[in-house]
């Protein structure tokens, strides 16, 4: 197990929120969207232009701009 | 009695289709007072029940930081709907029940539509919507809006729970140790002074707080400063004993214990997953093609081009047949009333102005058509995502390319249906310099203007000197998209987090609705003023007329040219046959008269306001090579970017020339000294960039909610063109063009 930051997971990786660091707004955002800690998530894809990202939580498809991913990061198994 | 309801819920959880179903065509839309957030309300009348309805925007939350959400949340507060109903996704539940507790936890009754369960069972997603109605204490209704499925059920539930007198208690929720106990000590504070409590319960305030919520804070420093900053000392205490000893902040223990809720009813039998939750729909099977780094881009250009063909091509003929339909009133009025003033009114103000206004009608509805599809199926989120790394780079947001493209990003679209395109997009900052930006494009009006000078000054370098034109389009919007993002509508990127929902076919009966209400939106709001400023622009090319004297000048040609020909020729002129052809002596008259008619119609506007204008401004526009005659032009040019061409005709002493025959026009341009390839291109910059067509400056401030911002347009847009026009011109004659 190890702790990186979603901007790093390989597409298809999946993992477990450790933390969110964003506060105001973007904080709340990623949080309204399910992206609390505990929830398992799964790195879907990336846009043409490698960004944003695409990723299944829960059942459903979000995206993020990379810089908006730096906020969290995953526990993911090696 | 009729009772009000509310529908709320999360985008794409098919809360509108849930409105379309049970209002019909029962609906009327409009603003919340103060703000540019649409405000649907329908009625629902059936089995001795009666109700209004009012759908309220699509949110994932009560935050104070979006307008939506503001919205909402005033609306549940101020106008204390009987009920709730919140359509909640079947497929979806722990996010969408996000939203369901935070309307349990003001205290306000709520009936839970499980929606598309029918979707949910086909991903072998299953709900107990009795166990999940158990352990919430609320009626839990399963409904599958696109059919109908439940709606009597929903309605009755709804109905049950709008005659209960009894007010649900505000959802308690514990937040854990260390918030739970701040929020006691609060509210008892609240609850001593009677802060707020008359409109929020006191438990709620003190989760705002918590919450650093802005609208609810500066409200309690506006209501009582002393306990306000008591509360907020109490909220600044929590949160750095949160920040040393868990590394964490009020609102993120807030957020996690919701879910921690959320998920723990959940798992008490209500929700039955077949599968892994990762496991891939046909949708994500779509996506692996539609979104891919190879297929993606060249799916989203023929996406693209099909709007814009669709669009531009299927609206050709009804616009065709609206244009002839005025020039069929245009003519009545021309043959049935006097000559004189009132006519001039009639034909040039009134019957223009509104054919201006409802000649764009059918373009509205095919393009709003267009983008319900792509917005409805789930399409434009993908555009979004393919895009937002350029469009970011400006400023600016992955959806802002649809209201570029049909604007004219493909040269000949139109700025009217353009600015309204921009409603698709849900951040403030990056719509409005969407909204201002998209004018620039290279609108179907602007194009008989550069088609005019091409072929008089260009005419070898044709391809070319187009394809430059709609590149400095582009990178002009662009640049001023972001220049205007880090000056008038400075601010950081609204956050991207956003929601790829599942393909879907869309349903005829909403398109229509979409299209149908949008349309009227704009006959309704543009319509009246367009009306009032055609008619000033008529007056500003009428008034003053010709003092009598210059007039008596060309009566007295017009009798000397017919005094010159024998009485027989004045004869056939005066009195015209279908079938024989004018003699020699008579065409030569006609032209003579012609011509004259043509240089009173010059004298006369350079009489007018316009053309005194057009004569004072060239003191300044000479700097960029204009004379009066494009200065009137250009003013115009504001009434329709068409109008261009014909007031340059009427300037040049050819009569009306029609936008689409503008060959004599480039020749007598061609020929005049005072014109050059220079002075040309600096016009095509100028109409590029200067200030939008009215229409389109209407619907700018409708958009935006502020007249500021439609003048803004009009000034900036004019002061930047002219820069960019003398500077061209400037550098060019320095350089010996």
């Amino acid at each position: 197990m190890a702790v990186v930051n979603m901007r790093q997971m390989r597409d298809n990786q999946a993992g477990t929120i450790a933390a969110i660091k964003a506060e105001g707004e973007l904080g709340r955002r990623i949080r309204d969207m399910g992206l609390v800690v505990g929830t398992s998530i799964k790195i879907q894809g990336r846009a043409p232009l490698y960004d944003p990202v695409a990723l299944r939580v829960m059942g459903f498809t979000l995206t993020l701009r990379n810089n908006e991913a730096d906020f969290i990061e995953v526990e993911v198994e090696e | 009695m009729k009772t009000t309801i509310a529908l709320a819920g999360n985008p794409n959880s098919g809360k509108t289709t849930l409105f379309n179903t049970l209002t019909g065509s029962h609906q009327h839309v409009g603003n919340y007072p103060g703000v540019t957030v649409a405000k649907k309300q329908g009625t629902y009348a059936d089995n001795g029940f009666e109700m209004t309805i009012v759908d309220l925007p699509g949110t994932y939350s009560l935050t104070a930081y979006s307008l939506e959400e503001v919205v909402a949340r005033d609306f549940l507060i101020n106008e204390k709907p009987a009920v709730v109903i919140d359509t909640v996704d079947a497929s979806n539940l722990e996010r969408n029940l996000y939203l369901t507790l935070q309307f349990m936890e003001i205290g306000v009754p709520v009936c839970i539509a499980l929606n598309m369960v029918d979707v949910a069972k086909s991903r072998g997603i299953e709900v107990d919507a009795k166990r999940l109605s158990d352990l919430l204490g609320i009626p839990v209704i399963p409904t599958i809006a696109r059919n109908g499925t439940g709606k009597k059920e929903l309605i009755a539930a709804t109905n049950k729970v709008a005659l209960d007198p009894k007010i649900p208690n505000p959802l308690i929720i514990s937040y854990g140790q260390d918030v739970d106990k701040a929020l006691v000590e609060m509210e008892a504070e609240i609850n001593s002074y009677d802060f707020l409590t008359n409109t929020y319960p006191a438990r709620w305030i003190a989760l705002k707080y918590l919450e650093k919520d802005q609208q609810i804070i500066s409200l309690g420093k506006w209501k009582n400063p002393s306990l306000a900053s008591k509360l907020e000392q109490i909220v600044n205490r929590v949160s750095r004993h949160l920040q040393d000893t868990l590394d964490t902040y009020p609102e993120a223990v807030i957020a996690d214990h919701r879910y921690g809720y959320i998920k723990s009813v959940v798992k008490q039998g209500v929700l039955f997953r077949q599968y892994d939750q990762n496991r891939l729909y046909i949708s994500d099977k779509i996506d692996k093609v539609v979104t891919s780094r190879f297929f993606g881009p060249l799916i989203m250009i023929a996406v693209i081009l099909g709007l814009y063909h669709f669009t531009f091509t299927y609206s050709e003929n009804p616009v065709a047949w609206l244009e002839g339909f005025f020039e069929w009133i245009g003519m009545l009025t021309e043959t049935h009333l006097p000559d004189g003033l009132i006519k001039s009114l009639i034909i040039a103000g009134i019957i223009d102005g509104v054919g201006g206004v409802l000649g764009f009608v059918p373009l509205i509805m095919f393009m709003f058509f267009g983008i319900s599809m792509l917005e409805d199926s789930g399409y434009l989120a993908r555009m979004a995502f393919m895009l937002d790394r350029i469009f970011r780079a400006f400023g600016l947001h992955g959806s802002s390319v649809v209201a570029f493209i049909v604007s004219g990003g493909i040269a000949g679209g139109c700025a009217v249906p353009g600015v309204m395109a921009t409603r698709t997009l849900k951040s403030p900052r990056e719509r409005l310099a969407t909204l201002l930006t998209v004018p620039f494009m290279n609108c179907g009006a602007k194009l008989p203007v550069f088609a005019l000078l091409v072929a008089a000054f260009f005419a070898e370098n044709e391809t070319m000197v187009m394809f430059f034109i709609t590149i400095l389009a582009w990178f002009g919007a662009l640049l001023v998209a972001k220049f205007l993002r880090v000056t008038v509508i400075k601010g950081d990127c609204t956050p991207f987090v956003m929601e790829l929902p599942p393909y879907r076919l869309p349903t005829l009966k909403g398109l229509a609705i979409h299209t149908w209400e949008r349309t009227w939106h704009y006959i309704k709001k543009a319509g009246k003023i367009v009306l009032g400023i055609s008619i000033i622009l008529w007056a500003m090319m009428t008034y003053p007329n010709l003092p009598d004297s210059k007039i008596q000048e060309f009566e007295a040609e017009r009798r000397a040219a017919k005094i010159a020909v024998s009485s027989s020729v004045i004869e056939e002129i005066e009195t015209p046959s279908e079938n024989n052809e004018l003699s020699k002596e008579a065409q030569i008259l006609n032209a003579r008269l012609v011509n004259i008619d043509a240089r009173q119609a010059e004298a006369g506007l350079k009489y007018a306001i316009a053309g005194r204008f057009g004569s004072v401004l060239e003191n300044v526009s000479r700097w960029a090579g204009f004379d009066w005659r494009t200065n009137i032009a250009l003013v115009g040019g504001f009434a329709a970017k068409e109008v261009i061409v014909s007031t340059l005709g009427t300037a040049y002493s050819l009569g009306e020339v029609d936008p689409e025959q503008t060959e004599p026009l480039s020749r007598a341009l061609a020929k005049d000294s005072e014109w050059g390839p220079l002075v040309a291109l600096s016009l095509i910059i100028f109409t590029i960039f200067y200030s939008p067509c009215f229409v389109a400056v209407i619907c700018i401030v409708k958009e935006s909610g502020a007249w500021k911002w439609g003048l803004f347009s009009m000034v900036f847009n004019t002061v930047l063109a002219f820069i960019l026009a003398v500077l061209v011109f400037q550098v060019g004659s320095a350089l010996g063009y």
